[in-house]
C-alpha cells in the first residue's frame, strides 16, 4: 500500500510540474512581452519598465520558472497587479467561498445520484427505472447556469425565499452564508447528479448480475443486505472514477455558477482577472485549480485501494 | 434446386435499419437532431426576421403570432436568433470534435502499436491534459488572444484529444490479439498499415458513439463559454450569449430566458439518446444483455 501510494504522488507531482510549466508557457512566453499585455498599448514607459522589474521578465527565462515555481512552492503567488495586493492572500479569501460550494454541490449530488442509481437498478425495466433515468437523462442535458436562471427566477424573483446572488459573508452568520450558496450548489448539483445516477444504476446492474449475488440470494439473505451490502461496495469503483471526473468539471462549473449568482468566489476572481489582464492573478489561480484536480484524482485512486482490496497489489 | 428452397436471409443492412427503427433512444435521438440540424441550414436561406434589423420599438415582446417566440431587448425575433445560434453551436461542437478526432485517434492507435514507453507518456500527457478542464484552457487562451468562437473551438477540442485518444487505445488494445491480426502480421504488414486496414475499421463504431456524446458535451460547453463572453462575440448570436442577455432582464421578460435554454437542452438530449441508442445497436454486448 505505501509503495503504490509513493508511486501514485510522484506520478502527481511530475503531472503538476509538467502542468506548470506550460501553464507557464501559454501565460508568459506566447504572449511576448507580459507587461505590454497587461498594461495595454499606451503604457507609460515607466510603469512599463516597474511591472517587467517586479515580474522579473529581465532575467532569462529558465530562472524566470524555476523563481515562479520555487516561490509557489514556498507560498508566494506573486502580487496582484490590480488589487495591489499578495495573490495567496486573495485566494484565501476566494476559497472560503468556493470550497464550501463545491462541497455542499458534491454532498447534494451523490445524496440524490447514489439512492436513485441504487433504486432504479433494483427496479430494472419497471416503471420506476423507467422514470427516474428518463429524468436523468433530461438532466444530463440541462446546462447547470440555465438552471441557475431558472432556480432564480423562481426562489428569488417569485417566492422570495432565497437572495438571487451576492454573498453577504462568513461574519454575517453561517446561516445567512449558507442560504446565498444553496441555489448555486443546488445549479451545480443537478447535471452531476443525473450523471452520477446513471454511472451508479449501470454499475450496480453489472454487479447484480454476478454469481455470488445470485448465491447471497439462494442463501436466504434478504435482498436490502444483498443490495446495500455485497453489490454496491463493488459497485462503487466505477461511481468513484467518475466522481473525481466530477471534481475537474464541478471546478470548471464554480467558475459559471459564481458569475451567475455572483458571489465572489475563484471563478469570479480569475474571470475578473481576465477582463482585467491580470496575469499574475490567472496563473496563480490557473495552477491552485490544477494542482486541485491532480490531488483529487490521487485521492479516488486511493479511494479504489480502500474499497477494492485487490488493487492495492495489482499496481 | 427445388422451387420450395427456403429465402435467402435478408442483408445485414436491412437487419441493421429494422433494429434502429426499433430502438426508441435511436429514433427519437436521430429525429431531434436532424431536425436541429435542418433549422441551422435552412437559417443560411431563410429566417422570419432579419435579425441584423433593429426594431427598438417591438421589444421584450411576448409570444405572438408574429413573433412565436417573442422579442429580444433590441427587438429582434427570438426564433430567427435561435436559429442563427444553432449554426454556431453545431460548428463549434462538430470542429471540437473534428480536433478530438483528429489528434487523439493518431495518438491513442499509435500508443496501442508500440506499447511500452511511448504507451506510458501518452497516457501521463492525458492525465496532464484532464488536468485542464475546457474552461480552464479557454480562460487562458483568452487572457493572451481576447475572446472569440475560434479560441472556444480551440479549448473545447484540446479537451476532446484525450478523451478519444483513451477510446481509440482501449479499442485498438482489444483488437491487437486477434487472431486476424496475427495472419495480417505474419503476411508482412507493418502495424502502421494494419491500423489502418483493420483496426480503425473496427473501433469506428467505439469514435462514433463517443463522438455523439462528445458533440452533445461540446454544445454544452459552448453555450457555457458564451455565456461567459468567452466565446462567439455579438453580433453573431449563440444560445449562451442570448441566456447571458436574458438574465438582467428576467423580471420584466422570463421568455427571453427559457427559449434558448431549451434549445441548448433539446439538442443535447437528441444528441444524447442517439450515442445512447448508436451504442445499443453497434455493441453487440449490450445489445444482447438488454
Amino acid at each position: 500500500m505505501l509503495a503504490f501510494l509513493a508511486k501514485r504522488i510522484a506520478i502527481g507531482l511530475v503531472t503538476l510540474v509538467v502542468a506548470s510549466a506550460v501553464v507557464f508557457l501559454v501565460l508568459e512566453i506566447v504572449p511576448g512581452d507580459p507587461a505590454l499585455l497587461m498594461l495595454g498599448m499606451n503604457a507609460q514607459p515607466e510603469a512599463l519598465a516597474a511591472l517587467r522589474e517586479e515580474m522579473g521578465l529581465n532575467q532569462p527565462v529558465l530562472l524566470r520558472y524555476f523563481g515562479w515555481i520555487a516561490g509557489m512552492a514556498l507560498g508566494d503567488f506573486g502580487n496582484s497587479y490590480t488589487y495591489s495586493s499578495p495573490v495567496l492572500e486573495l485566494i484565501g479569501e476566494r476559497v472560503l467561498v468556493s470550497l464550501p460550494l463545491a462541497l455542499i454541490s458534491l454532498f447534494l449530488s451523490t445524496a440524490i445520484a447514489l439512492p436513485v442509481g441504487i433504486f432504479a437498478a433494483s427496479r430494472r425495466g419497471k416503471p420506476a427505472d423507467t422514470i427516474s433515468m428518463g429524468a436523468a437523462q433530461i438532466g444530463v442535458a440541462i446546462p447547470n447556469f440555465w438552471f441557475a436562471l431558472i432556480l432564480i427566477y423562481l426562489f428569488a424573483v417569485w417566492l422570495r425565499l432565497v437572495p438571487a446572488g451576492g454573498f453577504p459573508g462568513w461574519d454575517a452568520g453561517l446561516w445567512a452564508g449558507f442560504k446565498a450558496l444553496l441555489l448555486p450548489a443546488i445549479a451545480l448539483a443537478l447535471p452531476q447528479a443525473a450523471i452520477l445516477a446513471r454511472v451508479t444504476r449501470s454499475a450496480m446492474l453489472e454487479v447484480l448480475g454476478e454469481d455470488y449475488i445470485r448465491t447471497a440470494r439462494a442463501k436466504g439473505m434478504p435482498r436490502r443486505i444483498v443490495l446495500w451490502h455485497h453489490a454496491l461496495r463493488n459497485a462503487l469503483i466505477p461511481v468513484l472514477t467518475i466522481l473525481g471526473l466530477q471534481f475537474a468539471f464541478l471546478l470548471a462549473g464554480t467558475i459559471i455558477i459564481e458569475n451567475v449568482f455572483y458571489l465572489p468566489g475563484l471563478g469570479r476572481l480569475i474571470f475578473q482577472a481576465i477582463t482585467q489582464r491580470d496575469l499574475i492573478v490567472v496563473e496563480g489561480v490557473v495552477m491552485l485549480l490544477v494542482a486541485t484536480v491532480i490531488a483529487v484524482n490521487i485521492l479516488v485512486d486511493i479511494g479504489y485501494a480502500i474499497v477494492d482490496p485487490r488493487l492495492r497489489t495489482r499496481r | 434446386m427445388t422451387p420450395d428452397a427456403p429465402p435467402p436471409s435478408p442483408p445485414p443492412e436491412r437487419h441493421f435499419l429494422e433494429m434502429a427503427f426499433a430502438n426508441r433512444s435511436f429514433v427519437i435521438g436521430a429525429i431531434i437532431t436532424i431536425l436541429v440540424a435542418a433549422m441551422a441550414l435552412l437559417s443560411f436561406l431563410w429566417t422570419p426576421y432579419d435579425i441584423t434589423h433593429l426594431v427598438v420599438a417591438d421589444r421584450m415582446k411576448g409570444l405572438s403570432l408574429a413573433h412565436p417566440l417573442g422579442t429580444d431587448h433590441l427587438g429582434r425575433d427570438i426564433l430567427s436568433m435561435i436559429m442563427i445560434g444553432a449554426r454556431n453551436s453545431i460548428a463549434v461542437a462538430i470542429v471540437a470534435v473534428g480536433i478530438g478526432m483528429g489528434v487523439g485517434v493518431p495518438l491513442g492507435t499509435w500508443a496501442a502499436a508500440r506499447g511500452g514507453l511511448i504507451d506510458e507518456i501518452l497516457m501521463r500527457f492525458n492525465d496532464l491534459v484532464f488536468a485542464f478542464p475546457a474552461l480552464l484552457s479557454a480562460i487562458m487562451i483568452t487572457a493572451i488572444f481576447g475572446p472569440g468562437a475560434i479560441n472556444a473551438i480551440i479549448a473545447i477540442g484540446i479537451f476532446n484529444v484525450p478523451v478519444f485518444a483513451r477510446v481509440a487505445r482501449a479499442g485498438a488494445l482489444s483488437i491487437w490479439p486477434r487472431e486476424y491480426i496475427l495472419a495480417a502480421r505474419a503476411a508482412g504488414k507493418s502495424k502502421a498499415l494494419i491500423t489502418i486496414e483493420h483496426i480503425l475499421p473496427n473501433i469506428a463504431a467505439l469514435l462514433l458513439v463517443q463522438g455523439t456524446i462528445q458533440f452533445a458535451l461540446g454544445i454544452l460547453a459552448e453555450a457555457g463559454l458564451s455565456y461567459l463572453g468567452l466565446g462567439a462575440q455579438p453580433p453573431m448570436p449563440s444560445w449562451g450569449r442570448m441566456l447571458f442577455e436574458a438574465q438582467t432582464r428576467m423580471m420584466i421578460a422570463p421568455h427571453l430566458a427559457v427559449f434558448p435554454g431549451l434549445a441548448i437542452v433539446i439538442t443535447v438530449l437528441g444528441l444524447n439518446l442517439l450515442g445512447d441508442g448508436l451504442r445499443d445497436l453497434l455493441d453487440p454486448r449490450l445489445r444482447r444483455e438488454r
